[in-house]
């Protein structure tokens, strides 16, 4: 087990993220809605950089009570999206939003005083 | 517990990089030693209409060259160019389509075309690539045949001259005005011997039958010269039944097979493949499930109903088996004995070209073809490169500088 120096915690605000080059791997550190999370940066369908696209919340269609269509919205559930080709993954588990049987590698993140480690 | 020194990178959206954007397939390229074999992508694209100015003075027309050029002054409203409904780029989530405007080229003195495409495919491992248009893949659904006619003429010559005449590493199979028949003609006889040309291209989404006479005498110089026509898929959402579709997902999937589909059954069962037996035929981004379900539908009919197409001596799947099929975008199912089956129907080894459709949203890398548990290294460099050599007549010496 190895700690990765990610950045100062005033380095890195609200909705900002770093890939860490831990090794051979390379690890997304994302801060979001008060929380880190940190993903293996290569994504399950053909090696992209799974955690350097956009963030962007779930879609959802609208289907009333009588099963009829009534369009579309975004939900609370936030997405990181791989930038090759739009593979989706939950912000919170690393789960593959089109089969969540494939999920990305999690690592811990930890603080230590003022600053941000990733662990692996 | 260890304390690494790392390195760590901020993500910016405000400048890119494309050799950045790609870093993990140079990296996927360095470990499966693809700078040890040849690899050409049969089917990779610009985005023409960045160098719309530069074509537009091709225009041979003083009247369209006009009338296209004040057009193009008002983006976002009628033009005399058509465009497409669609989301190729998934509401943003391709990051590259909206970002590679910021990309910075090397003041070298090479068109920026040239510099961008050569950058991808330095890190993806490719040593030559067919360039195909963007916007232009629909210009066969053009209401005015001149139009499509016009355009054709001016990029070709743009293509011919600022871009294949200057970089050996791209070749192009070009675009064919397939809407109007003498003009197809004459663009195979205009441009068949200029630097680059490996073939000639028809877009398929448009409504011409391809057993139409008025084309023999096109195919018949194409197998003379010994030049491949290819067929390559898009969609349209103004087709009838496509019309039916409400999401971009549906549309694309179904589209880029519907129309290739319409043209192999025609070009099949019309006996093309009797007429002319040397004539190098490519099916170009449609995959590989719709083929193997063709062949095996036009069998089953054709055992029953051989009166239908009397110029058949053997059955379609045998006629089909002996054309070419690019990879992208290649299905991938759970189970892989499933994709095995579909390469054997098709005589993958000899038949199959790999292609990226590179920068487009759902390109395909080199590994989708060298990961493959099934096949041979000979099959995988086959695929890869030497079956493309084979069929465009390439230097099958390795040029490529992955980064």
């Amino acid at each position: 087990m190895a700690e990765w120096f990610v950045a100062k915690a005033a380095e890195l605000p609200e909705g900002d993220r770093r890939i860490v080059v831990a090794g051979k791997d390379e690890v997304g550190v994302f801060h979001h809605g008060g929380a880190y999370y940190a993903y293996s940066n290569y994504c399950v369908h053909s090696g992209g950089p799974a955690c350097e696209g956009i963030l962007i919340n779930k879609v959802v269609d609208l289907i009333d009570a009588d099963r009829t269509y009534q369009g579309q919205t975004f939900s609370d559930e936030v997405h990181f999206v791989c930038p090759w080709h739009g593979y989706e993954y939950e912000l919170a588990t690393g789960r593959c939003v089109g089969d969540r049987r494939l999920k990305l590698k999690k690592y811990q993140v930890v603080r230590r005083g003022d600053d941000i480690y990733v662990v692996t | 517990m260890d304390t690494v020194p790392s390195e760590v990178r901020k993500l910016n959206f405000d400048d890119y990089s494309t050799a950045k954007h790609l870093e993990h397939a140079a990296a996927q390229a360095y470990a499966r030693n693809f700078q040890d074999f040849l690899i050409v992508d049969v089917d990779a694209h610009h985005y023409e209409n960045e160098s719309y100015k530069e074509v537009f003075a091709y225009i041979e027309s003083p009247v369209i060259r006009h009338d296209v050029i004040d057009s193009a002054q008002r983006p976002g409203r009628s033009a005399m160019i058509n465009a497409s409904v669609g989301n190729q780029n998934l509401g943003g989530r391709i990051t590259r389509a909206n970002l590679r405007r910021l990309q910075k080229v090397p003041a070298d003195g090479r068109h920026r075309d040239i510099a961008m495409t050569l950058e991808w495919m330095d890190a993806m491992g490719v040593d030559y690539a067919c360039m195909f248009p963007t916007p232009m893949l629909f210009l066969g659904l053009h209401p005015q045949v001149e139009i499509e006619v016009a355009l054709c003429r001016a990029y070709n010559r743009w293509l011919c001259e600022r871009i294949l005449a200057v970089e050996p590493r791209l070749v192009s199979m070009l675009y064919i005005p397939f809407n109007d028949p003498e003009a197809a003609y004459k663009t195979v006889k205009d441009f068949g011997d200029c630097k680059g040309v490996v073939g000639f291209m028809v877009t398929s989404p448009r409504y011409r039958p391809v057993h139409d006479n008025a084309y023999m005498k096109t195919y018949a110089l194409l197998e003379e010269m010994g030049k491949p026509i290819s067929f390559h898929a898009a969609y349209s959402w103004e087709d009838r039944a496509l019309q039916m579709t409400n999401r971009f997902i549906s549309v694309h999937s179904l589209g880029f097979m519907w129309f290739n589909m319409i043209h192999m059954t025609n070009w099949v069962v019309n006996g093309l493949p009797e007429r002319f037996p040397k004539l190098k035929v490519l099916w170009i981004e449609s995959g590989l499930t719709w083929a193997y379900s063709l062949m095996q539908r036009l069998d089953h009919s054709y055992m029953m109903r051989t009166s239908d197409c009397p110029s058949l001596r053997r059955k379609p799947s045998e006629y089909m088996r002996e054309m070419y099929f690019s990879s992208q975008p290649m299905e991938k199912p759970d189970d892989p004995s499933i994709l095995e089956a579909t390469f054997k129907m098709i005589n993958a080894e000899t038949q199959l070209l790999w292609s990226s459709d590179y920068p487009h949203w759902d390109f395909d890398l080199p590994g989708v073809i060298y990961d493959l548990p099934f096949l041979s290294e000979k099959a995988k460099r086959n695929i890869l490169g030497a079956n493309a050599a084979r069929v465009f007549g390439l230097d099958t010496k390795v040029v490529k500088r992955i980064p």
